[in-house]
């Protein structure tokens, strides 16, 4: 199935990802050739194939609940652009 | 000892060189960062050298050698691919988007070596978060393979795998989500291992498609990768999908013989789209094998041909969860200029993010979405199941499945760009060793062209010990691997 340049455009959105309008055309044809190549998983019976998650079919391993880490926020934060009083700051989102 | 010859040798006799005196870690390490400064240019392997560190951690090695304090690897030299987070040392991914990351910790695979006393020279270039098989799409330009620099080095670890090739380090570590350590290996002619998956940690490995990815290690001989995996390996708390399993003695039972071991070698790698040479050249190695004991037996992997199609649905509805972290706010590359918030997320990671990237977040977010997630994710994980029931089929009846790591040898730089599937059927003899989970390894078997080609060995879960003696088997009776391109001679 190909894909067109709305569609990409959609998915551009959905990743939260500018897509330029010069960019879009090349976009839409690599993304589209991938689309029909994975098509041909279609044609296969998987009737009563369990959907397989993890190669070792393994549970979530759990552990006791208890604090294993210490507070580096300074540390952590210094890859941060903009930080005010050990916050976060991003563009206003409520007026 | 002349220069010369340190560059050439594998860590084990660089270990033997040490503690016989010959040489100092201090002078090994000088040596390397001699030979990465001259080529590590033309080669671009390296996005980051840490000399000096180097420099300050071969003198501590060579202090306590000298009161007779040993490690497994004291003093020895390796590189880290970029993609492992270093303690306040730069970790890009070869991404815009994390040009500027310094990440407060050490993956689990870093602090492992670390403990085990080996020296990091630098970081390795790789393809923008480990997405390609060229290495071209790094944000600090291609990796250029060492036996001609006009070709590809493969990817996405091109740089760790070019770097050992070239005699810049003897050892350099890798991930491997659909090939990315075994098909660099035999494109660059050295040896690539990637476990099983839950044999090393991931804690601290930058996530690309967490179900698939795993560490592993390159290195110049089969011998020197089971000294690193054993020391980088083992059961980690902090990855919750690593697995509560001693780890062997790889080093100490490689020399075990492979008399009535019994290699598959698979029917359907043979047929269309194998260069013939290349098919060879696998089946010369596997005379070798034979000669060596082991029996040879036609198996049957059915399915196979889908893993490529299954790879890219998994891969890319993985890669698109877990990209959806670089937002700009808390680390890495940050747009100027917004109007609100969601215009701030969609520049950053429309200006932050490569082109193959982006398009590998935009089939995940499409095989996800509404409608198309039971047609094609749930699907896709379906077939997954029967490519690794062909495998669980195959090992009832082999220890070991044998072919080839790639269809040719190293492909020019730029000739696979605009042609994505192209390009991603370079992994259709690694990708099924990903989707089941189980262990590969890529050992030098031969030349086409002048250039170096890889005979691939699989195992069963956890069977690395199989492979490692194998392959060291292979490599007491050929010279393949000893090779070195002229021009790094």
């Amino acid at each position: 199935m190909s894909l067109n340049k709305e569609q990409i455009k959609y998915l551009a959105v959905l990743s939260r990802m500018d897509i330029k309008e010069d960019e879009i055309q090349d976009v839409v044809e690599k993304l589209s050739s991938i689309v029909e190549f994975v098509d041909q998983l279609q044609a296969v019976t998987t009737d009563g194939t369990e959907p397989m998650a993890h190669p070792l079919a393994q549970g979530q391993r759990l552990r006791i609940d208890e604090i294993t880490e210490y507070n580096e926020r300074d540390k952590i934060q210094l890859n941060a652009k903009n930080i005010n009083k050990g916050m976060y700051l991003v563009p206003k989102v409520i007026d | 000892m002349p220069a010369q010859n340190i560059q050439n040798m594998t860590l084990c006799a660089l270990k033997q060189g040490m503690s016989e005196k010959e040489f100092t870690s201090l002078e090994v390490i000088e040596t390397l960062l001699t030979r990465i400064s001259e080529h590590g240019g033309s080669l671009n392997a390296f996005i980051t050298v840490t000399a000096e560190q180097a420099i300050t951690e071969a003198k501590n090695a060579d202090k306590l050698m000298a009161v007779g304090k040993n490690k497994p690897l004291l003093g020895l030299p390796l590189a880290h691919k970029d993609l492992f987070c270093t303690d306040g040392i730069l970790t890009s991914c070869a991404s815009k988007m994390l040009h500027n990351f310094i990440p407060p910790y050490d993956a689990s695979v870093v602090k492992n070596l670390k403990a085990s006393g080996a020296i990091m020279l630098g970081k390795t270039n790789m393809d923008e978060f480990a997405m390609g098989s060229s290495n071209e799409t790094s944000y600090y330009g291609s990796v250029k393979n060492p036996w001609n620099l006009e070709l590809s080095p493969g990817g996405s670890s091109g740089g760790s795998a070019s770097a050992v090739a070239a005699c810049l380090v003897p050892a350099a570590t890798g991930t491997d989500t659909g090939g990315s350590i075994r098909q660099p290996a035999a494109l660059t002619g050295i040896t690539g291992i990637k476990p099983t998956y839950g044999r090393v940690s991931r804690f601290g490995m930058i996530a690309f498609a967490s179900s698939l990815d795993q560490g592993g290690v390159f290195a110049r001989s089969v011998e020197d990768a089971a000294l690193l995996l054993g020391e980088m390996a083992g059961f980690d708390e902090n990855d919750s999908t690593s697995v509560d399993v001693p780890v062997p003695d790889y080093l100490g039972s490689i020399n075990q013989s492979i008399k009535g071991l019994k290699i598959g070698l698979v029917r359907q790698y043979f047929d269309a789209g194998l260069d013939d040479n290349n098919a060879k050249a696998v089946r010369e190695a596997l005379e070798v094998l034979e000669d060596q004991g082991a029996e040879i037996i036609e198996i049957d992997l059915p399915n196979i041909e889908l893993s490529v199609p299954t790879y890219y649905v998994v891969a890319s509805a993985e890669c698109s969860s877990n990209l959806s972290r670089y937002d700009g706010v808390r680390f890495g590359y940050r747009a100027e200029n917004y109007k609100d918030l969601n215009e701030f997320y969609c520049k950053t990671r429309g200006e932050g993010f490569g082109a193959e990237v982006k398009r590998r977040i935009m089939t995940g977010t499409y095989v996800l979405s509404a409608g198309y997630y039971d047609a094609y994710y749930l699907k896709a994980q379906k077939v997954r199941q029967l490519i690794s029931q062909d495998f669980k089929n195959a090992f009832s009846k082999v220890d070991l499945i044998a072919g080839p790591t790639t269809p040719s040898p190293a492909f020019a730089l730029g000739a696979k760009m605009d042609d994505p599937i192209e390009m991603y059927l370079n992994d259709i003899y690694t990708i099924g060793a990903n989707l089941a989970g189980l262990p590969g390894m890529s050992i030098p078997c031969g030349f086409v062209n002048d250039l170096p080609v890889g005979l691939q060995l699989v195992g069963k879960h956890f069977g690395e010990e199989s492979l490692l003696q194998c392959g060291h088997r292979y490599q007491q009776k050929t010279d393949w691997h000893t090779r070195v391109p002229e021009r790094f001679k």
